[in-house]
């Protein structure tokens, strides 16, 4: 594997796994709202549209029941279209097309046609954004048979996840991070320190051209033997700071990126219980019937003897994402409440 | 539809295209859905087919009049009432028939039923369960087709009940914006279940807004009509056929025109009518014994048999010789899906994936359909 040391965004990241798979492939589009001409909303497309043109960077009106919809229709047919939502919390106007349609439609058909799509954007509270533009679907969606679901938390994953997606033949959902879409680039107080000077940077093209991370496989970003953090998305980075306050008091925390809660890699987060007979979990969407009860529910069904104690989950508060910059900040997941959890369940260590 | 046209169907009958060998077939397909949504019907009543089950009778001459004026490489997708496009489509009736009674051998092995009959070698997309939720299919396959430079056209067909749905405003707008090779086919019924298309539908004595609100090509006829339902969308899939999207001249804006534009997408409504209630649960308390009785007088089929016949095209002795072909292939394919095997368990855990993980499981093609 060649080691760099670039400093990208990670909207840059998921840019570069775009153009270098459609430069792969004529049968991949982008298509969703200001993708083209706006330079994304969130500028993660930026200039694709001058070298791919507007036949393939597609601007769609504000319909995303119509342009999900046709997304689906287009992959039956043989294309590979990658959806962007602008935001996650917009593709609820559009869930007949991309959870009635998109996953069960191979099933229904007996195998005969497929929908390889991609519907990729923000997920998650972006700040101050309010209830409805503040959705976390990851718990909700991975319930779902038939689709894929991948939340990235550094630009290496974001662009090996993203080329896997695109190249995958099953509909993928793909939760990024509007909070995280510069990290790595900007000094801002909300991006997180454990990027900075490219640590976690994708290699380029021309040092990998066929970089990839297959999905359903778990990475440790940080070893540690004392109890298990899992997570994924943008609460990995708190979990990162959490373990680095805890190991101030002597508890050495090991750090799981889950990466794809659909397919789920069960078997790391299994072999590192077993290790520090610890468990703590966090997601960041509401605690009911999250995917953090769901990875300790299997936690609990397979290591339940590893255990010491009870497995902790953080979760955003059970409300509404509150418009107030404090209050949001105490609703969802953090460093702090981590570290809680993290020495609640270990206490009797 | 042009005036011209409206002129010369009150004076003469209408002409066709077709000879009489090519009529007789299409009389034949008219005849073989209706014979198979008889068994459909039998079958149902044996409890063999479960579920929500659609009759296409009475819609014959949608189905097979406007496939007819297709390609066979051409697209279609339907709503939930799709025994009748599936069969014209090609869709061999055995495996329509295996798929209701959830047989391995169905179509979709027996994972989608009635409403989900799917049939890739025969470039039908499906029947779609949820009303609507076809239309941005539709203009996801016209979109395809023109991304990929084909000439080829997709025909979306929809009941009047999905008339009101937001999707299919959503795929109407997109449609006309990049100019899709996409038909809306309006399988106009008169009735949404039970409520009449007045009492559910704005304008619904003047279908043609609908169109006209998205600056789309708009044409009507009668679908208890084989030959002027032919006609009619002989003429507009010529018209759709070759559309080209404006906006891929970077910065162009398209010009729309009431009218719609050529070569371009279009709306057709066509006037029809089911003979048996909305589903096979239906005691039809919203509608009189008349009203059904009145429409059958205008039977599709037996108008264009009586146009074969009085034009001397064929004999009588021929179209009953079609009919019993009909029949036996409809009993037929009772037959085979009776005697087929079930969906099997291990079933149940492939063709949720194509690229498979964990439990689930790799399909296999179902038993002489796929490619």
């Amino acid at each position: 594997m060649v080691t760099t040391t670039r400093n990208i965004q990670f909207r840059e990241a998921l840019r570069e796994a775009m153009e270098e798979e459609m430069r792969r492939d004529e049968r991949i589009f982008v298509m969703g709202e200001e993708v083209a001409e706006y330079h994304g909303a969130y500028k993660v497309t930026g200039p694709m549209i001058d070298e791919f043109g507007p036949r393939r960077i597609v601007d769609t009106p504000i319909s995303e029941t119509g342009f999900a919809g046709l997304g689906v229709g287009a992959a039956m047919y043989g294309l590979r279209p990658i959806i962007e939502f602008m935001s996650w919390s917009f593709c609820l106007v559009a869930a007949d097309q991309i959870i009635n349609n998109a996953p069960k439609i191979l099933y229904m058909s007996g195998g005969q046609f497929g929908v390889p799509c991609v519907f990729r954007g923000n997920n998650g509270a972006g700040g101050q954004l309010g209830s409805t533009h503040s959705w976390s679907v990851e718990s909700m969606f991975s319930s779902v048979p038939g689709l894929k679901l991948a939340v990235p938390s550094t630009p290496r994953d974001a662009k090996g996840l993203l080329k896997t997606a695109i190249r995958d033949d099953d509909p993928v959902f793909f939760l990024e991070s509007e909070r995280m879409l510069g990290f790595g680039h900007r000094g801002d107080e909300d991006f997180s320190p454990y990027l900075a000077g490219g640590k976690w940077a994708p290699p380029t093209n021309e040092e990998d051209d066929d970089f990839t991370i297959p999905f359903g496989q778990a990475d440790i970003k940080k070893p540690g033997a004392d109890c298990t953090i899992v997570t994924a998305g943008r609460p990995v980075h708190f979990a990162l700071e959490a373990a680095e306050a805890l190991a101030q008091d002597g508890i050495d925390c090991e750090v799981i990126d889950v990466r794809t809660y659909r397919p789920l890699d069960i078997d790391t987060i299994v072999d590192s219980v077993r290790k520090t007979n610890y468990c703590v979990v966090a997601d960041q969407s509401w605690p009911f019937a999250s995917v953090a009860s769901e990875l300790a529910s299997q936690v609990y069904e397979r290591a339940f003897d590893d255990l010491d104690n009870t497995i902790a989950r953080v979760n955003n508060d059970d409300v509404p994402p509150p418009y107030n910059r404090s209050r949001e900040q105490d609703m969802l997941p953090n460093a702090r409440k981590i570290a809680e959890a993290v020495r609640q369940t270990t206490y009797n260590a | 539809m042009t005036t011209a046209a409206t002129e010369s169907k009150a004076s003469d009958p209408p002409a066709t295209d077709l000879g009489p060998d090519q009529l007789l077939q299409k009389l034949y397909d008219m005849m073989l859905i209706r014979r198979f949504e008889e068994r459909t019907m039998q079958s149902y009543m044996q409890q063999k087919i479960g579920g929500f089950c659609h009759i296409y009778i009475g819609q014959e001459a949608v189905a097979v009049g406007s496939i007819a004026a297709l390609r066979p490489d051409d697209s279609i997708v339907g709503a939930y009432r799709d025994h009748g496009i599936a069969l014209a489509k090609g869709m061999d009736p055995r495996h329509a028939m295996a798929e209701m009674f959830g047989k391995v051998t169905g179509c979709s092995k027996g994972k989608g039923g009635s409403m989900h009959l799917f049939d890739k070698p025969n470039h039908m997309y499906g029947g779609h369960a949820i009303v609507g939720g076809q239309c941005p299919l539709g203009a996801g396959l016209g979109f395809a087709i023109q991304y990929e430079k084909k000439d080829n056209v997709a025909l979306c067909y929809l009941g009047d009940g999905a008339l009101n749905q937001g999707a299919f405003h959503e795929s109407m707008n997109l449609a006309a914006i990049w100019n899709l090779p996409v038909i809306f086919v309006l399988e106009n019924n008169m009735y949404s279940m039970g409520t009449h298309i007045a009492r559910g539908t704005s304008m619904a004595d003047d279908l043609q807004a609908k169109a006209q609100a998205y600056g789309m090509r708009y044409a009507e006829c009668d679908g208890l009509d084989f030959i002027e339902t032919y006609a009619c969308f002989k003429r507009e899939v010529a018209n759709t056929r070759g559309a080209e999207n404006p906006q891929w001249d970077r910065g162009a804006l398209p010009d729309y025109r009431k009218d719609g534009r050529t070569p371009g997408p279009c709306f057709i409504n066509v006037r029809t009518y089911r003979y048996k209630g909305h589903s096979m649960s239906d005691p039809q308390k919203y509608r009189s014994k008349d009203e059904v009785g009145e429409v059958e007088q205008n039977d599709c089929i037996q108008r264009l048999v009586r146009y074969l016949i009085d034009r001397g095209l064929a004999t009588q002795e021929q179209i009953d010789d079609l009919d019993k072909q009909a029949k036996q292939t409809s009993s037929d394919a009772v037959k085979f899906a009776n005697e087929s095997p079930d969906m099997p368990i291990e079933e149940l855990y492939t063709d949720v994936y194509a690229q498979p993980f964990g439990p689930f499981g790799k399909g296999e093609a179902a038993e002489g359909f796929r490619d």
